[in-house]
């Protein structure tokens, strides 16, 4: 689209590295191939995808305006893979490794999201930059200018190693056991294009932290987490990493299991390749549902996962990078600019300030020194305030900054001499926001915004969240302030909903035959340790209540916490059931359309959610009665296994989140035969005859994926649930039950036979 | 020079008075109804960061924003696909669709009201047009022309963006006020 693309690589080509010039021409022949329809398009797909260039919503040419689905007026050609219209814009997700950046990469940054995009650089929960609205043509253009500045969007996207996330305070943090960077930066440069990682049948995401206590890299929910440790070895101080493997979160999320206590650094990049091969090898190809490294670790135990990779380690040539960089490690990643100081005692009458300087600032271990957090809405920032962040970046420290998982900057290595005029310069910037990493800095994934797979509008959720926090802000109890609130779209996870304190996933439900934009209220996550412990759903609540809901969850927790209490702990002593029971009238007593058409759409967006065509009649309506019924059961019983588990009965909670799956599976065969039996195995056999076999049940993007689980759980009926597995079938009988949900939307939005 | 990627934003006169939420629903139905040139596929809401671009809807060949940036609203035309013709004309072709969505939002939001004699010019890429004393020298006269058909006099002034990090662009001060209406009319 751009008439400068050819400019860039004659302007750029000369400075850029040979091979990442090289990868760049490569892209663009493809490019170039599959619009002579010389590429199968999947195969295109992949290979945008390991570039980093992603779908986008619409980008099938179908928009629903609310009324109906509306066919976009694009040129018919040649597509950009399966369903996806070639001139439909696309995301490009820009991998920042551990989250480092400097000014340069920064203005470049600004730039790009100008002249491709629509002004906005927008930082992803796993350290990423994404740009929106991108045309495929721009896209070499844009990755010359970036590896111009040294950043490459390989393997940022697709069935590659992802990201390597980092903690954004490694090397000035108090608590931690030593700075993770080097180590970071040396496992990004070795497994990027390397030969044992590009045969995965999924996505593999590795990260560091400097410490167990923290957050910040949230190696717990990653397929290879690596927690520093130091330990003294016969009177040495040594350096080593406890390797978690198969972490992950999406639909079916998992923690990740220990590997190693104390890893080497001279085995983290061995080890590291022995993954990636046995992974590469063994982890499943065809069913993409089971395709993470947690399935094939779930499938082997880790004893065989462990056995297997040590196998594979033993077999590998030795390779010089394993450990050429370690000489250098100490050399000290970043370094001040400025002397160390003192923050001046006058610090003035400005709540704003002196609530900036209490939230968004931590001591580094360094004396002299802080780091400061640039909350960022949204993940969001304009280019003028990416290219003024540049500008403070230069003039405070020596150059770098880093992203965060919280969709955040940290500046670090800031001269507490320096704190007044920083504050000044962000906030001329509108970068200043107070309450980093509190109930306002709220973390959200795209959603319906610009996610293929967004259910309900989570950023629009988000920022109706933070208008009605930020105005009580200032008054709120410290034990309110120190939430962590996550949203995501859908059940998979991108805003890291099972993590947070309170956390929210979309769903739909239809009431009155309107479909009816929901969220899931998630509670029991843990934020700390790592992503120490995830939460579960206990109650879909309509959208444009949820501010209502969360109004009521934390004054309970006000009003009922014990001194000091942690919020994880209130919900774990007062229990799931009482925290439901103040929320369930939201759930109910919906308004007609012609009462409220409002709470008949999403946050930010006037479309009806619903089809217009819903609740017409198809159907007859005692089946639609009985339907609701039994789904209305049916989510009791899972929310019923959630206190079995919590009562320490995890049998019975597995038992219960099974027979919510029958329940469930039930309703939808009625829709169809009205006759069939409570006996499971007619259940099952009918089920699977009359949605799984003619695929009605599939759903449109995860395929058969929610069936299996309910196979799989039915297959092992008879095995009592242990703790691990009753949490697993929980998670498992709330998606089919959301699929029931989508299946019987679905079904019931087609238009009637003629 | 071949000078593409034509942005035009007409700011409003005074303080926005209305709602920033309505131009949601209004990109919304215009997005229902294709009513402008161009395929229009999505609207952006980005009111949560400051001074930004605001409400966005985005089209293939251009978007149109209630923009933000540097803290003044405006209708924001941002041409995407290239166009036909010399500079002059790629300059009325944006500043034409500008105007037209103008008066669309005027009619449809009693109390906004955009500014009649000034707006702003700038060319949405580097590469063409870097922002440097030569680039301005090279179209100061295509501008010229683009003022004169606009506008029927020569009295207009522009002045050129002094931050040699943003896009190449003028600010442009009419000197009297243009129709609006007229420009859109005619588009």
């Amino acid at each position: 689209m751009k008439a400068s693309n050819g400019l860039w690589k004659d302007r750029l080509d000369s400075q850029l590295a040979a091979q990442l010039a090289e990868e760049i021409d490569t892209f663009e022949t493809e490019i170039e191939l599959r619009q002579q329809d010389k590429v199968d398009e999947k195969v295109f797909a992949e290979t945008r995808l390991r570039r980093g260039t992603y779908g986008q919503r619409y980008d099938n040419g179908q928009r629903h305006d609310g009324s109906q689905s509306q066919t976009l007026a694009f040129e018919e050609k040649y597509t950009k893979g399966p369903h996806t219209v070639w001139d439909a814009p696309g995301m490009q997700r820009i991998k920042i490794p551990y989250g480092g950046v400097n000014a340069e990469q920064l203005e470049a940054m600004a730039d790009l999201a100008e002249e491709y995009s629509d002004g906005i650089v927008h930082i992803t929960t796993r350290q990423d930059f994404q740009l929106h609205f991108i045309h495929i043509e721009d896209t070499p253009a844009l990755m010359r200018r970036l590896a111009a500045v040294g950043i490459t969007t390989r393997e940022a996207c697709g069935n590659s190693v992802r990201n390597i996330c980092g903690c954004p305070f490694a090397g000035v943090c108090p608590d931690e056991a030593f700075d993770v960077t080097p180590y970071a930066h040396a496992l990004t440069h070795f497994l990027l294009g390397h030969p044992d990682a590009q045969n995965f049948g999924r996505k593999f995401k590795p990260s560091f932290s400097g410490c167990a206590q923290h957050a910040c890299g949230l190696a717990g929910m990653h397929d290879m987490g690596l927690i520093a440790e130091t330990r003294d070895v016969d009177g040495q101080q040594k350096r080593g990493f406890r390797l978690v493997v198969g972490g992950g979160l999406g639909a079916v999320p998992r923690q990740a299991k220990l590997f190693d206590e104390f890893l080497p650094p001279e085995e983290l990049l061995p080890i590291a390749q022995a993954i990636a091969r046995v992974f590469g090898r063994h982890g499943e190809k065809k069913m993409r549902s089971r395709a993470r490294m947690k399935f094939l670790i779930e499938k082997w135990g880790m004893e065989k996962f462990t056995e297997e990779v040590r196998k594979e380690r033993a077999t590998l040539k030795e390779d010089p990078r394993w450990t050429d960089y370690l000489a250098h490690v100490d050399e000290g990643s970043e370094s001040a600019k400025q002397p160390p100081g003192e923050l001046p005692e006058d610090a003035g009458n400005d709540p704003r300030y002196t609530h900036w300087l209490r939230t968004n600032l931590r001591e580094q271990r360094q004396a002299g020194y802080v780091t400061v957090t640039v909350a960022l809405p949204l993940g969001d920032l304009t280019a003028d305030q990416t290219r003024s962040l540049a500008d403070i970046v230069r003039q405070f420290t020596n150059d770098t900054v880093r992203t965060t998982v919280e969709q955040n900057f940290v500046i670090r290595w800031v001269s507490k001499a320096d704190i007044p005029a920083l504050y000044a310069a962000l906030d001329a910037a509108g970068l200043s926001q107070p309450g980093a990493s509190n109930i306002l800095d709220i973390v959200t994934c795209p959603g319906t915004d610009t996610c293929k797979l967004g259910i309900s509008s989570s950023r629009g959720l988000t920022a109706e969240l933070r208008n009605r926090l930020a105005e009580k802000s200032f008054q709120m109890d410290q034990a309110i302030q120190n939430l962590h609130i996550k949203v995501s779209g859908c059940f998979n996870s991108c805003g890291q909903h099972h993590v947070a304190d309170i956390g929210f996933y979309g769903v739909s439900r239809t009431f009155q035959g309107f479909k009816v934009p929901h969220f899931q209220v998630v509670l029991g996550g843990q934020w700390e340790e790592n992503g120490g412990s995830y939460g579960l759903p206990i109650v879909a609540i309509p959208s444009k209540r949820v501010p209502d809901a969360l109004d009521r969850i934390t004054e309970m927790y006000l009003a009922r916490r014990e001194k000091d209490e942690r919020f994880v702990a209130f919900v774990k002593r007062v229990g799931k059931g009482p925290i439901r029971e103040v929320l369930d009238d939201l759930t109910s007593n919906a308004p007609t359309p012609e009462q409220d058409p409002n709470f008949y759409s999403d946050w930010s967006d006037p479309r009806q959610y619903s089809l217009g065509d819903i609740g017409k009649g198809e159907c007859a309506g005692e089946v639609v009665t009985q339907y609701e019924f039994e789904m209305a059961g049916a989510e009791r019983m899972v929310f019923g296994a959630q206190l079995q588990l919590e009562g320490g009965n995890p049998a019975q909670a597995g038992k219960d989140a099974y027979e919510a799956m029958l329940r469930s599976a039930k309703a939808l065969v009625q829709m169809q035969y009205d006759d069939v039996s409570n006996d499971p195995e007619e259940i099952v056999e009918e089920f699977k005859e009359r949605f799984y076999d003619t695929e009605i049940f599939f759903d449109p993007f995860a395929g058969p994926k929610f069936a299996d689980y309910f196979f799989a759980i039915h297959d092992r009926a008879d095995t009592p649930a242990t703790e691990d597995t009753a949490h697993h079938t929980i998670e498992e009988a709330q998606l089919f039950v959301e699929a029931v949900h989508s299946c019987y939307n679905r079904l019931r939005s087609e238009p009637a036979a003629t | 020079m071949e000078l593409q990627h034509v942005n035009v934003k007409i700011f409003v006169e005074g303080d926005l008075s209305v709602d920033p939420e309505q131009f949601i629903n209004i990109f919304h139905s215009w997005t229902a109804e294709q009513s402008c040139d161009e395929l229009l596929i999505d609207v952006a809401d980005y009111r949560h960061v400051p001074a930004g671009p605001g409400v966005v809807l985005v089209g293939l060949q251009a978007d149109y924003a209630m923009d933000q940036a540097q803290s003044r609203w405006g209708l924001l035309y941002n041409r995407k696909a290239p166009t036909e013709g010399s500079n002059a004309d790629r300059f009325l072709q944006a500043f034409r669709a500008a105007a037209t969505a103008c008066t669309r939002l005027e009619s449809e939001l009693p109390g906004l009201k955009f500014s009649r004699q000034e707006f702003q010019l700038f060319i949405n890429d580097r590469a063409l047009a870097p922002n440097i004393p030569e680039t301005l020298a090279s179209c100061q006269a295509d501008i010229a022309t683009f003022l004169q058909s606009l506008l029927g006099h020569g009295n207009a002034t522009f002045a050129a963006e002094p931050d040699p990090r943003r896009r190449f662009g003028v600010l442009v001060q009419t000197g009297s006020n243009f129709d609006l209406a007229q420009f859109a009319s005619t588009a």
